[in-house]
């Protein structure tokens, strides 16, 4: 079969993974043929685009292919995390959620381009240039995973992983059109993903619609011995089918959907989905969560760079990745690491420095652990009323590429509503609900720890009912 | 003034687990620079520590061994410092939340059980090793490169913390020969100093006698013998106790022993003070030993050393009873006496005759027949019998069949011979020396080639000397 008809009947545009996988089960295409297609798009469309730092040639499984963002290990491929520090740097082993990614068939289809160390809401932060909302090149896809959330959005995968600490598998794929899933903290192995905040980092999906995202999420999830902090899963995933809400609770937090900075057409689509879940029988009301909103941000702005700072130690141009030489040891490790690492990286460090230091230990990391518990504790009762909780995931729709790059507080504000859940360790759902200045809007979705399945029954009744049309409408 | 020297030790000790702390990589020595190594110590992105549970059960066994309570929760931390031999940028180690605590061990002396406090035992991870070429001083200063071996990295240690409850450089000494002695009747490492699985600094202050005051200690590091730990606390009390008398005070410094000059070296002050940035290690969830797994572990453990010193000390001395203990002799020594030998000789044949390695392999029946015997084969026999008894299925029965020499008319003559040969020594035993009484013996043993009756030979000397 030749490369042309394999065109007309692989739109990757269209084409879910679900249904690939059926395209290759009935043997209407290879998983050679499938791999091309996509790289076909990318060779078309990411010059434009930049989704992917690289793409792989030749498939290593038959079947649906999946892009990595590039804080995940592949071994044999240039692993960077979007920073130079990284250049050239080639793991010697799997990630687990690689390895697992492999076991079940799903060939890796590139890496794809994230802001430094998943530092950043634009994907404007990495060393090798920013990436391009398809529905608007002139609009960041949102970060920092906006590699995998745009490479999605523009057919160049079916599906994709991405990573999680603030709200960087979310936001972007609010930005994008897409379905993201952070999961629950533990249930998703970190081995081999290149840390950022070790306590809140979180390896999830990305997809075109929430059965894939499930299917996705089913594939790599689960207890793994290399992860101390991993779990098993309480109840296997089960894939989202039907329309029907009725008995779901759903709250509407007060705060996340009143928060000073949400744009109109954002909370009228907001809005829109919320009526539609009534009509599909769940029952809504209001709740509060005021202090997870309130500090939510400050602490996280605490916690991840303390972590941060620690766990960027490592690049010291002693074994791997870049060096820059010097006249002593000391020399060639702040050489290497003030070349290598870019502004954000190094505002982190300082920051994480900062707050761990002798005298500032309990004022700043102590005690945004204690808030981090009540955040944790003000969700836990909410969750005694209600099943599901909901808001937009982004303030904004895709803003413009270097509107926020100067102001590093508006950009942090862009997770103002992803962050306080992350700190309390919970799933969210990204659900595209509509449009606003022709641009996509996202609902977010949170539940209890371990209630993923809740969220993908509830994703997909919204997602059939408001019937999105994830495909950029100037690629249509 | 006099002064009371008052010292607190930090121990090291390498556990020989079969695998790493955190990683699966093979622990100990062998093979080539840099090959017991994986992404996890050599801190490749991504890799994560997975605790190594026997090293967790270990070091409650010694905690408990040392009297320690164990917390129901531990809490590894990072303790964050940059340098060749850190390849993550942090160390991983137990911190405010150690795995045993407020412990105490009991060294028998002559005045009776000396208390030392055990104020933590802490499970961390070894750092690399790194070799500094060029420069002066081996160190990573004016080195022209440095070389680093991950071999090490990783390699389980507990850190075992005492009070400064010490007052002596030999009450030093008889600590850690006791502690070592636990650690290595335990199976969990080999604690030798010389090859660092066992490694000591000693905290050193000062303090008119009497006070409880607490003045400015300084660290001692780099000493790799027992000896040189004592060696170095009584040259830095002196130090100390010089510096007082002068009117100066003491500063906190940190202080390398040099062994070949026993001097100590100041390490050149840092121009900032350390601060590690410790906090809870993310990767890692608390370790919560469940009460059955220590009931279990203090069910497990051996008749402690000091114990077993303050048993044997009812037969002998404080000083023989240490030297059998500490040696890991006296097993052997109360089963030989078990089987029928006088306690004292067996001691001394035991403790100045075997080698600590034999002990284990000795047929103490056997090495009974010999000490019953000691005075009637020749000495050389009885030589030849000690240098083979821990060979397997030793029979002293040969042995005991060949009698000494006890004939006075075969030895007299060489007697003589010997006295009128050495008059210098005679003029000297009879001027007081009586410890000269064993040359003698030692050279009438010699000229018999070994089969005179020492205590025959002892006894006609003393006579001819008397006279």
């Amino acid at each position: 079969m030749g490369v042309s008809s394999v065109s007309s009947v692989v739109d990757t545009l269209r084409l879910t993974a679900e249904e690939a996988a059926g395209l290759v089960e009935r043997k209407e295409v290879t998983g050679a043929e499938l791999h091309r297609a996509y790289l076909d798009a990318a060779a078309e469309r990411d010059p434009e685009l930049h989704c992917y730092l690289r793409l792989v040639d030749e498939p290593n499984g038959d079947g649906v292919p999946v892009a990595l963002k590039d804080v995940i290990s592949t071994h044999g491929i240039e692993t960077t995390a979007g920073s130079k520090i990284l250049a050239g740097y080639v793991p010697q082993f799997d990630s687990t959620v690689a390895a697992r990614c492999k076991a079940a068939g799903l060939p890796i289809i590139g890496k794809t381009n994230t802001d430094e160390f998943a530092m950043g809401s634009s994907t404007e932060n990495s060393a090798y240039g920013p990436t391009r909302n398809p529905w608007d090149p002139e609009r960041v896809p949102g970060g920092s995973g906006g590699g995998s959330a745009a490479a999605v959005s523009a057919g160049l995968a079916p599906w994709a992983l991405g990573s999680d600490t603030g709200g960087s598998i979310k936001q972007p794929s609010a930005l994008c059109g897409n379905v993201g899933l952070r999961p629950t903290y533990g249930t998703v192995s970190r081995y081999g993903i290149v840390a950022f905040a070790s306590s809140l980092d979180q390896v999830g999906p990305v997809a075109k619609n929430v059965r894939d995202c499930a299917l996705l999420y089913s594939l790599i999830a689960g207890r793994d011995e290399r992860d101390s902090t991993t779990v098993e899963l309480p109840e296997p995933v089960r894939l989202p089918e039907g329309e029907d809400l009725s008995g779901l609770r759903i709250g509407v937090p007060k705060e996340l959907n009143e928060a000073e900075g949400i744009e109109p057409g954002v909370t009228t689509a907001v809005q829109n989905a919320i009526e539609l879940a009534r009509s599909l029988g769940a029952e809504v009301g209001e709740c509060e969560l005021p202090r997870s909103v309130e500090y939510g941000l400050a602490c996280y702005y605490l916690i991840a760079p303390a972590e941060a700072s620690s766990n960027l130690a490592r690049y010291d141009g002693v074994r791997y990745g870049l060096r820059v030489d010097g006249e002593s040891y000391r020399e060639m490790v702040e050489r290497t690491r003030d070349v290598g690492f870019g502004d954000e990286p190094k505002r982190r460090i300082m920051l994480g420095t900062y707050a761990l230091s002798a005298g500032y230990f309990d004022a700043f990391y102590g005690q945004a652990q204690k808030v981090r518990t009540v955040i944790a504790r003000e969700h836990a009762a909410a969750f005694e009323r209600f099943d599901v909780l909901v808001s937009p995931t982004s303030p904004t729709v895709a803003f413009k590429l270097g509107e926020k790059a100067a102001n590093p507080l508006a950009m942090y504000l862009s997770d103002l509503l992803t962050i306080p859940s992350c700190m309390a360790g919970l799933p969210g759902l990204n659900v595209p609900c509509g449009l606003s200045e022709g641009l996509p809007v996202g609902l977010q979705l949170i539940g209890p720890q371990f209630s993923e399945n809740t969220l993908f029954r509830t994703g997909h009744a919204l997602e059939q009912a408001i019937g999105f049309d994830p495909v950029p409408e100037r690629l249509r | 003034m006099t002064w009371q020297p008052v010292v607190g030790l930090e121990i090291h000790v390498q556990l020989k687990t079969r695998t790493k702390m955190f990683c699966r990589c093979a622990n100990g020595f062998g093979g080539g620079e840099n090959t017991q190594t994986c992404p996890v110590c050599l801190a490749l992105p991504g890799a994560l520590p997975v605790p190594n549970r026997i090293a967790l059960e270990w070091t409650l066994k010694l905690g408990l061994a040392l009297g320690c309570e164990i917390p129901k929760r531990a809490v590894f931390a990072r303790k964050n410092y940059f340098y060749p031999d850190s390849p993550k940028g942090y160390q991983i180690s137990q911190y405010d939340l150690p795995s045993c605590v407020n412990g105490r061990m009991l060294v028998p002396s002559s005045a009776g059980d000396h208390e030392v406090g055990i104020v933590r035992a802490h499970l961390e991870e070894d750092a690399a090793k790194t070799v500094h070429v060029g420069g002066r001083t081996g160190r990573i200063g004016g080195a022209e490169h440095s070389l680093v071996d991950f071999n090490r990295v990783g390699t389980p240690l507990v850190e075992i913390v005492t009070g400064p409850d010490i007052h002596s450089s030999e009450d030093a000494r008889r600590f850690l020969q006791l502690l070592r002695q636990t650690i290595v009747e335990l199976g969990i490492s080999d604690a030798e100093m010389e090859k660092g699985t066992l490694r000591v600094d000693a905290n050193v202050s000062v303090r008119p006698a009497g006070s409880a005051e607490l003045r400015t200690r300084c660290e001692l590091k780099n000493m790799n013998s027992f000896r040189f730990v004592a060696q170095g606390i009584d040259a830095e009390v002196a130090r100390q106790i010089a510096v007082y008398e002068a009117g100066g005070e003491v500063v906190q410094e940190t202080y390398d022993f040099d062994a070949s000059s026993g001097a100590l070296t100041a390490r050149r002050s840092k121009e900032e003070a350390d601060d590690y940035r410790y906090f809870p290690e993310p990767d890692l969830v608390p370790v919560e030993p469940p009460a059955e797994l220590v009931e279990r572990l203090r069910g497990e453990l051996p008749e402690l050393p000091s114990v077993r010193i303050r048993r044997l000390e009812r037969e002998l001395d404080l000083d023989r009873a240490l030297v059998l203990v500490t040696g890991g002799l006296d097993r052997l020594y109360e089963a030989t006496v078990a089987a029928g030998a006088e306690p004292l000789p067996v001691a001394n044949l035991i403790a100045n005759r075997l080698a600590t390695s034999a002990g284990d392999a000795v047929d103490a029946s056997q090495l009974a027949l010999l000490v019953g015997a000691r005075d009637r084969i020749p000495r050389a026999v009885l030589d030849d019998a000690l240098s083979h008894i821990d060979e397997p299925g030793f029979e002293a029965a040969p042995y005991l069949a060949q009698e000494a020499v006890s004939d006075t008319g075969e030895l007299e003559p060489v007697i003589a011979r010997i006295i009128d040969a050495n008059p210098g020594q005679v003029a000297a035993y009879r001027g007081g020396k009586e410890g000269l009484l064993g040359f003698f013996v030692g050279q009438v043993l010699k000229e018999t080639g070994g089969k005179a009756n020492a205590r025959v030979v002892s006894e006609l000397v003393r006579e001819r000397l008397g006279a």
